[in-house]
């Protein structure tokens, strides 16, 4: 699979969504799509006829209002058919612009409220270990959502819990899209975040910094989560990934009016120009 | 109460290996014999509340049965979204244990009293409300609470070292409470005492029994859902039922009662009036013990008698069918 072109595609499929259905926050979907794209498209295991085997690998979309962009991914995959993906947003659908609890099949938690998805996670990769069972947790967070003290709860928390199968949780990955704009203004600015790597570091996690459209770059740091090492102090992973809010579509691009803004019809057609995506 | 809990919960973790038991940096000690026999089972999560319930959920998603443990106001009002969010939308099997619910930590200072949580808490869409009275109540409530697969219970706990009111462990199934004494179908008073005022409740209903008031009390163990049937009764055949709670008369047990009552006096028979005490709506800022504090906010046999004596007698009899 060529995920570079998958990646465009997926770009193309959530701009349409939120022309076609009235939904915010294109920018942060934009955003997170290519890690979207190396998780799904190479990294984690999980086989889409059988979403709940106990033994998958899970993903939590934190920043719930994102939504989109998981939505059309998880689709892409073959987890739910045309139709479900049709009904987004409208009056009685399963896709809400923020996702409901199983809403569908590869839906893990219900985001949206920010700070929630880390702690859950956490508790998937704790319940892992409990139950010797080898599948691996990925989180994506906003980085304005680390403004959210939960977070940092949890971070403290996954190093540090241990019982009789050892301490700290390798098979946890968080990923925070750093894309250095939140709602309403630089999220570098609003509150102290930087240096953020150094941050996770100093709570004790495994971090890489990579360029968060580097698709290579995320499935290679990605599939580096691999628990079950034996060791008395084995780190959660964090990957920072820099990103570009509005990626993919220069008149996005870095543009905070876009975490609100719905394009028109013409933008959408000249943003999928500007993709190479011709449908 | 707490030590019923423990007991309760370690002899659930023996008979089932889902059992995953969460402190927030709580129960020094108390907990040593379930740490040294499972030892993967037990957590302590540290001050960072809002982080136990999230991985609470997250255990539970895959399988796990975990019990969350703090103090009732930490456990409650501190966490209060990621009990609506993570367990409760989600319909996560998760126990969330308050200890010191109430004014049980008078001492402490109104930032340890949980004189709001069952408000807060019955409020949210799926989530259960269980209020032991007595430490054998407590062994019941976690018992109950085991059954249910669909969704979080609150155990509101009060503190340790409440005697024994019940001799055995009693039955407990969903929805319904327990009648303690006085089962008089021609009662004239009926007191539904809610949690951790069981005896006191007791003293009182004694009390209007030595002045000659037929009392029926029943321990209400369940907030949320409540027992249908025994308000039916109540109401139908009392002139007087009465709610006792050390909770705020705001939004607690005594207003769920009255909910109830308000939704079917137009189509059913429910002529007995309604006397509800609690607390005020308002913070203590004086400190005192427990029974200080009970004596301040007139959650004491005098005061309850007194109250109800008063309201009987302006009362006017209704007819019964």
């Amino acid at each position: 699979m060529n995920l570079t072109q998958t990646a465009a595609e997926l770009r193309a499929t959530v701009i349409g969504m939120s022309h076609a259905k009235k939904c915010p926050h294109l920018g942060s979907a934009l955003s997170c799509l290519d890690i979207l794209t190396a998780l799904y498209g190479s990294v984690l295991r999980i086989d889409p006829q059988q979403p709940d085997d106990p033994n998958r690998d899970r993903f939590i979309l934190s920043k719930g209002h994102a939504a989109p962009a998981l939505y059309a991914t998880l689709h892409r995959f073959g987890f739910f058919p045309d139709e479900v993906l049709g009904r987004f947003n409208e009056d009685g659908a399963e896709l809400a612009e923020q996702p409901s609890p199983g809403c569908v099949p590869g839906m893990e938690a219900a985001t949206g409220s920010l700070g929630h998805g880390l702690p859950i996670g956490l508790g998937l990769a704790l319940a892992a270990k409990i139950q010797a069972r080898g599948y691996r947790v990925f989180v994506c967070l906003s980085d304005g959502e680390c403004n959210e003290g939960s977070v940092w709860e949890a971070a403290m928390a996954a190093p540090a819990l241990h019982g009789a199968w050892g301490r700290g949780l390798d098979n946890l990955c968080a990923i925070v899209d750093y894309n250095k704009l939140q709602a309403t203004g630089r999220s570098n600015d609003i509150l102290n975040l930087p240096d953020l790597a150094a941050k996770w570091r100093a709570f004790g996690w495994n971090t890489v910094e990579v360029d968060g459209h580097d698709l290579d770059q995320l499935v290679k740091e990605l599939s580096a989560t691999r628990p079950g090492r034996l060791s008395d102090q084995a780190k959660p992973r964090a990957i920072i990934a820099h990103t570009v809010k509005g990626k993919g579509v220069p008149f996005m691009e870095d543009d905070n009016n876009w975490h609100y803004r719905i394009p028109k019809a013409e933008e959408v057609e000249q943003a999928k120009r500007l993709l190479g995506v011709a449908k | 109460m707490r030590n019923a809990f423990r007991d309760a919960v370690y002899a659930w973790a023996k008979r089932d290996d889902r059992v995953v038991l969460l402190s927030a940096d709580i129960g020094n000690r108390m907990f040593d014999a379930f740490k040294a026999d499972f030892p993967d089972r037990f957590y302590n999560v540290g001050v960072a509340e809002q982080n136990m319930i999230g991985l609470a959920a997250g255990l539970a998603m895959a399988g796990l049965r975990p019990v969350c443990y703090t103090i009732a106001n930490f456990t409650t009002y501190r966490v209060i979204e990621q009990i609506r969010i993570d367990l409760c939308y989600h319909h996560q099997p998760v126990i969330v244990a308050g200890v010191g619910g109430g004014l049980s930590y008078a001492t402490l200072g109104s930032t340890h009293h949980s004189c709001e949580d069952l408000g807060m808490l019955r409020a949210l869409p799926g989530m259960d409300v269980l209020t032991p009275g007595d430490p054998p109540e407590v062994t019941a409530c976690v018992a109950l609470a085991q059954q249910k697969s669909d969704g979080p219970t609150y155990i509101r706990l009060g503190k340790k070292g409440e005697p024994p009111i019940h001799q055995d462990v009693p039955t407990l199934s969903p929805a319904t409470w327990i009648t303690m004494s006085g089962s008089d179908p021609s009662a004239d008073v009926e007191l539904f005492s809610c949690g951790t005022v069981l005896p006191v409740a007791i003293e009182a209903a004694k009390q209007l029994r030595e002045q000659g008031t037929a009392v029926t009390l029943r321990s209400c163990v369940s907030v949320k859902p409540l027992d249908a049937s025994a308000m039916r009764q109540a109401f139908q055949s009392a002139r007087l039922v009465v709610t006792l709670e050390e909770h705020s008369t705001l939004t607690g047990f005594g207003s769920a009662v009255a909910e109830w009552k308000t939704d079917r006096e137009r189509s059913e028979p429910l002529a007995a009036h309604l006397l509800r005490l609690g607390t005020p709506d308002a913070f203590l800022h004086r400190t005192g013990s427990q029974a200080y504090a009970r004596q301040i906010t007139g959650l004491t046999p005098d005061a309850i008698t007194q109250r109800v004596t008063e309201t009987l007698a302006a009362t006017p009899a209704t007819p019964r069918r």
